[in-house]
């Protein structure tokens, strides 16, 4: 009996391999997933590894050396330096930091409370519960995102924690819409219909039945949307509202070095390069998601 | 042979209303199952034989009229049924590939009915599922990690029927079970449903629109038309001789290869029209529009269903006289 139970252990196993080798091989039909997954994973690795990897780590934390100030691009400064002689390499590696977390404190923070808000509401459809809560929902999502944001970070202190709760804030509702839509329909299908006769609880049916069938949807809309919390943080930023000097956000980097455009056009440009690069990577990872997940619904 | 009679269905209706008007999805029906009994529920779509079945097991609380189970009411829906009734009347949906979860495993959708009504311990539950796979001829080693979506149509139906079984039920509701699957495992499932109701000694109420394979499937048939039922009739006799000028239109309708099967049909009569909405039911009887044999009265005033001598119950102005008023 044991010896069989270990056999069917193993069975699972090699079959978990063989659909995550199927789902690769999907994503890995469109190049430029392909492209994105790789430059987000230096990304990632050159952010966690920053301290060891970048030429100049002090340059991160406060640091003056003027004799250095406002150097173009070369092989010693590779974006060059700015005004007060950092070398802006480093700190766009450092800035990544900071964008990273924001994205991924955001999302954890904001992802939970409207996924669990959005299934609880689509199992009720067409109950007061639904009502309620899609009914909030709505009145957040009528504000521009940036503005509520702007408004919930302009009342507190400007600092990296709040702006990320207010982006959070900002951010459940389109995740609650989502997964309205897909448990509502989940909800008349006969496997729900099915658990439901048999007697099981509502959290089983919620979190056991529906919530399995949403999380491909949610986790693609997570990974599009890390692109989209970034520039958003970046903008709060760019603004004063976030990072602030003389931290490397990256935001913060492109609003200093905006007071010296065009002359010393380096200190704006590369910080928003590499803004325009970390979206782009989360996107193109999250359309070879869709893809991976679109062909397994079928 | 006087069988316990183990669901009792008594002037059920069931109306939903909607823009259109109301649908009169089942009007006034009385079905008696006996314990172990096969009775086979057949009628065209849009007949109410579903919602009859979804009444049954709670789907739906009926509008009126009266279901009871081993002489207690249940007429409410499944929100206020207990567990252990939950457990008793079970249902076999038509699709499996709807019916099971597709994010979860074999032994996972097995193991709800076990934990909901507390059958086992956790360490007794996989055996006890591994006993349930074998029970529906399905090797456990085999399916137990498996996903639905990577088993075929008929394995599902049977990780659905074993799901059914795991409560030890007493009656179950099959509704249209293999009429989602290949024609290729519709036999395989038939003949292990009937298996498994001969040994473990279960009632089923079987929907289907498939008249012939209820000949050698149900004890009893009862024939629905437009939320009405037709007739009612043991199955040797039901085929035997039909009264009902719809069960004989149905009948004659069935397609055979040989003349011997076509000498057991009665005289071929066409059948004509479709089954009006259940929106605008049509005055009188309910079947006048489409009926070879209709009289005068019969777009006046709605028959009654009647017991005639075998037994059987029709519901046809032809045999107003010379029959008993239905008893129940």
């Amino acid at each position: 009996m044991r010896e069989q139970l270990r056999e069917d252990l193993l069975a699972s196993l090699r079959q978990k391999r063989r659909g995550f080798t199927k789902g690769w091989y999907k994503f890995s039909r469109n190049p430029l997933s392909v492209i994105g997954l790789v430059v987000l994973v230096s990304i990632v690795l050159a952010a966690i590894l920053a301290p060891y990897i970048t030429p100049y780590p002090e340059h991160a934390k406060p640091y003056t050396n003027f004799q250095d100030s406002g150097k173009p691009p070369s092989l010693t400064h590779f974006f060059g330096t700015d005004r007060v002689g950092r070398d802006i390499f480093s700190r766009v590696i450092f800035g990544y930091r900071f964008s990273l977390t924001i994205g991924i404190v955001v999302l954890s923070l904001g992802v939970a409370p409207g996924v669990i808000l959005g299934l609880i509401a689509g199992y009720h459809q067409g109950t007061w519960i639904d009502t309620v809560i899609m009914r909030i929902t709505d009145i957040f999502l009528a504000v521009p995102p940036l503005v509520l944001a702007l408004a919930i970070t302009a009342m507190l202190t400007p600092n990296l924690m709040n702006q990320m709760m207010a982006i959070a804030l900002v951010w459940w509702p389109w995740y609650s819409r989502l997964v309205f839509a897909l448990a509502s329909s989940l909800r008349s299908e006969y496997f729900v219909r099915e658990a439901e006769l048999t007697g099981a609880s509502k959290l089983h049916i919620m979190f056991r039945e529906i919530l399995p069938n949403c999380l491909a949807p949610v986790m693609t809309k997570m990974t599009l949307d890390m692109g989209i919390v970034i520039l958003l943080g970046a903008t709060l930023s760019f603004i004063g509202l976030g990072v602030q000097p003389p931290k490397p956000g990256l935001g913060t980097m492109v609003a200093e070095g905006a007071k010296r455009l065009p002359g010393e056009w380096w200190g704006t440009i590369f910080p928003a390069l590499a803004i325009v690069v970390v979206i782009l990577a989360f996107n193109l990872v999250g359309d070879g998601l869709r893809d991976v997940f679109a062909v397994e619904e079928v | 042979m006087t069988a316990k009679q183990i669901l009792m269905i008594e002037n059920l209706v069931k109306h939903f209303p909607t823009k259109r008007g109301v649908v009169r999805a089942v009007d006034d029906i009385s079905l008696h199952v006996s314990s172990g009994d096969t009775v086979g529920l057949v009628g065209e779509s849009g007949s109410g034989k579903t919602t009859t079945a979804q009444c049954v097991v709670g789907i739906y609380p009926p509008t009126s009229g009266q279901i009871s189970f081993d002489g207690s009411p249940i007429d409410v829906a499944f929100s206020r049924r207990s567990k252990e009734l939950k457990g008793k009347i079970r249902i076999v949906f038509q699709d499996p590939g709807s019916s099971l979860n597709p994010k979860r495993t074999i032994k996972q959708i097995l193991s709800v009915p076990l934990k909901v009504h507390g059958i086992g311990t956790p360490k007794e539950r996989l055996s006890l599922m591994s006993h349930l796979l074998e029970t529906v001829e399905l090797p456990p080693g085999e399916y137990l990690y498996k996903h639905p979506q990577s088993i075929g149509g008929g394995e599902k139906q049977m990780v659905a029927i074993a799901r059914a079984l795991a409560t030890n039920p007493r009656f179950v509701v099959l509704d249209e079970p293999t009429s989602a699957l290949d024609v290729s495992v519709q036999g395989k499932i038939i003949n292990l449903l009937m298996r498994l109701g001969d040994e473990l000694d279960l009632t089923y109420l079987f929907i289907t629109h498939d008249l012939s394979l209820m000949r050698n499937v149900a004890t009893r048939v009862a024939i629905m038309y437009l939320g009405k039922l037709c007739e009612v009739a043991r199955t040797e006799e039901f085929f035997r001789s039909p009264k009902h000028p719809y069960t004989r239109m149905l009948l004659s309708s069935i397609p055979v290869v040989t003349r011997q099967e076509e000498s057991l049909k009665p005289e071929k009569i066409v059948s004509k029209g479709e089954i009006p909405s259940p929106v605008d039911v049509p005055p009188g009887c309910s079947f006048h529009l489409r009926c070879p044999e209709r009289k005068g009265i019969c777009s006046e005033a709605d028959p009654e269903t009647r017991a005639m001598d075998d037994g059987r119950l029709v519901r046809c102005h032809l045999y107003e006289h010379g029959a008993a008023k239905a008893g129940g």
